[in-house]
């Protein structure tokens, strides 16, 4: 399992994939950074200032920078879960995991496990850039490691959907669009959800980001967890069956 | 001494929506053995293979691997198989060094043997000089080879090539030929082909395979044996066909041309010897007697033929 994962994860530094997307989304994140900390700074600060229970540098700032992270990461996604298991049926290198002495789980939390921490590393980066305000102003350390932490539930999330849709198709680009467009209705319902006239928190409830806001603002709540492990759980569990089920159709 | 059973295949059958691919396929495998799958294309050949290695489960029927069922306990069985699938499985983004590190790391061999275990197989399949070379930069031999290094690469008992040979220059064949040879003395090998001469150069044994069915299963000897009952023989000066026949073992006699006779015989009985006895004692001189061995493709249809009149 962890061996591969780390061939996974080697595999993917190789190729200049990984090294683009880690560049573009860090170069603009690093935009928006600056934009909203320059908001705060020159607009937001002096506003709020004097008034009670305002909003601080760290719900601004830090907010809607993973909100961004998050948003940009919907197309990114597909791409990275793509290649996961169509590009290895498309290279007919599947056999060679299948024909090895490792279970079908094995096979599946092996590629899991090498995306995420890929996808710890692009969390890890961006982060730095919230931990280096630290160096000149009180961060709120709660609502920062909470905002991680629904970043890292919302991408785990997304890549185990990415993963079950890779394992469906030969053809990666099927598997990177299928991906995004059921990431993509999630974000619809939720913005179907909560909007003003239709209204409805089933659909809230069912999309990735209303649970992912929740962080955002800090709260830590079970339901929200519990919501991204069963998501996770759900299609990690399809993947093996898919995977399993090949053996008997061929 | 008892010959060990490594690969025992019984009763297999394998549907694709509804059409049988391969039908009540049985084989058999002995340690020391070379086996060929022969058969022309679609005849089920790839499909016996996926499913001796455990890559498509069989509609019915059995396989052991070493008394192990592979079926119940596939990660224990797969140990002792190595498998070169139609396409290589090639990770083209790796060199074959780090590629072949992985497949050991996947057969989960100790790190410490990791590194002598792929010395010796790029040795043995000749990707010494390689070695440092992405795979995707190498032309399709090599990456032909490195899918068998990959196969050999845990020493597995049982060695199971789909078309080894394909994609190979003459040389390269020759080597991989010699290669499997040797593989054979210690392990057990299945090779699946459509080229007839490869299997009389390479194999033991032979299985033949039509539309999912095997029509014919044993040693090449018995194979050739069975059909071997034609011999030319050339002379400097003609001989009287009465002569020839006077021998009790010539059936039948056909001039070809010029003092040059196609004798028929009984099977199994080597007339060579009587020819020649019986031209020397009438003092004509031979040029040439050359047995008629049958090819394999005249084996390989008349068998199908055969099959077929009986249906």
């Amino acid at each position: 399992m962890f061996m591969v994962a780390s061939n996974e994860l080697k595999r993917m530094f190789y190729s200049p994939m990984a090294w683009i997307i880690l560049a573009i989304l860090q170069a603009i994140l690093a935009f928006i950074f600056l934009y909203t900390l320059d908001q705060y700074i020159n607009v937001l600060q002096p506003a709020l200032a004097g008034q009670d229970n305002a909003p601080g540098l760290t719900d601004i700032v830090i907010a809607s920078l993973y909100l961004w992270a998050g948003v940009i990461m919907l197309a990114v996604m597909p791409l990275l879960t793509m290649r996961l298991l169509a590009e290895e049926r498309m290279n007919k290198t599947l056999v060679l995991l299948k024909s090895a002495p490792i279970s079908s789980t094995q096979i599946v939390l092996g590629k899991y496990l090498g995306l995420m921490i890929f996808i710890l590393i692009i969390i890890f980066m961006i982060s730095l850039m919230p931990f280096s305000l630290a160096l000149g102003a009180n961060l709120d350390w709660g609502k920062f490691s909470a905002a991680v932490l629904g970043l890292v539930l919302l991408l785990a999330s997304f890549a185990a959907a990415g993963l079950f849709l890779s394992s469906l198709t030969k053809q990666p680009i099927i598997a990177a669009m299928s991906t995004f467009g059921l990431l993509l209705f999630l974000v619809v319902i939720y913005i179907s959800g909560s909007s003003a006239n239709s209204a409805s928190s089933l659909f809230v409830y069912l999309s990735h980001f209303g649970h992912f806001s929740a962080f955002l603002e800090g709260i830590f709540n079970t339901t929200d967890l519990i919501y991204y492990l069963l998501f996770i759980v759900g299609f990690l569990v399809l993947t093996i069956h898919k995977l399993d089920s090949d053996r008997l159709q061929g | 001494m008892e010959v060990n059973v490594l690969l025992q295949a019984v009763g297999l059958t394998r549907e694709f929506r509804g059409y049988k691919v391969v039908h009540d396929l049985s084989l058999q495998l002995k340690q020391g053995e070379v086996l060929g799958l022969l058969g022309p294309n679609g005849a089920g050949k790839s499909t016996t293979l996926q499913m001796l290695t455990g890559n498509l489960s069989p509609t019915e029927g059995q396989i052991t691997i070493k008394g192990i069922d592979l079926v119940d306990q596939p990660k224990i069985a797969k140990r002792f198989i190595g498998y070169l699938p139609e396409n290589p499985p090639l990770y083209r983004d790796l060199t074959v060094n780090e590629y072949l590190e992985y497949c050991a790391q996947l057969h989960q061999i100790k790190p410490k043997e990791r590194k002598a275990l792929v010395t010796q197989a790029c040795r043995r399949c000749y990707l010494e000089d390689v070695k440092h070379r992405l795979i995707n930069n190498l032309s399709k031999g090599y990456q032909q080879r490195i899918g068998i290094a990959q196969a050999i690469l845990h020493q597995p008992e049982v060695v199971i090539l789909d078309e080894p040979t394909v994609g190979l220059d003459p040389i390269q064949i020759r080597e991989i030929r010699t290669l499997i040879r040797e593989l054979g003395d210690s392990h057990a090998v299945i090779l699946s082909t459509h080229i007839l001469p490869e299997v009389q150069a390479i194999c033991d044994r032979v299985q033949m395979i039509d539309k999912g069915k095997s029509v014919f299963n044993d040693s090449l000897v018995n194979l050739t044996g069975e059909l071997d009952k034609l011999i030319t023989l050339e002379c400097e000066s003609e001989i009287p066909t009465e002569l020839l026949q006077s021998l009790p073992q010539i059936q039948a006699v056909q001039m070809k041309g010029y003092a040059k006779y196609e004798l028929s015989h009984e099977r199994g009985v080597n007339v060579a010897p009587l020819l020649a006895e019986l031209c020397v004692k009438n003092n004509i001189k031979i040029k040439s007697l050359t047995p008629t061995t049958y090819s394999l493709e005249q084996v390989f249809m008349s068998l199908v033929h055969q099959e077929s009149g009986l249906n």
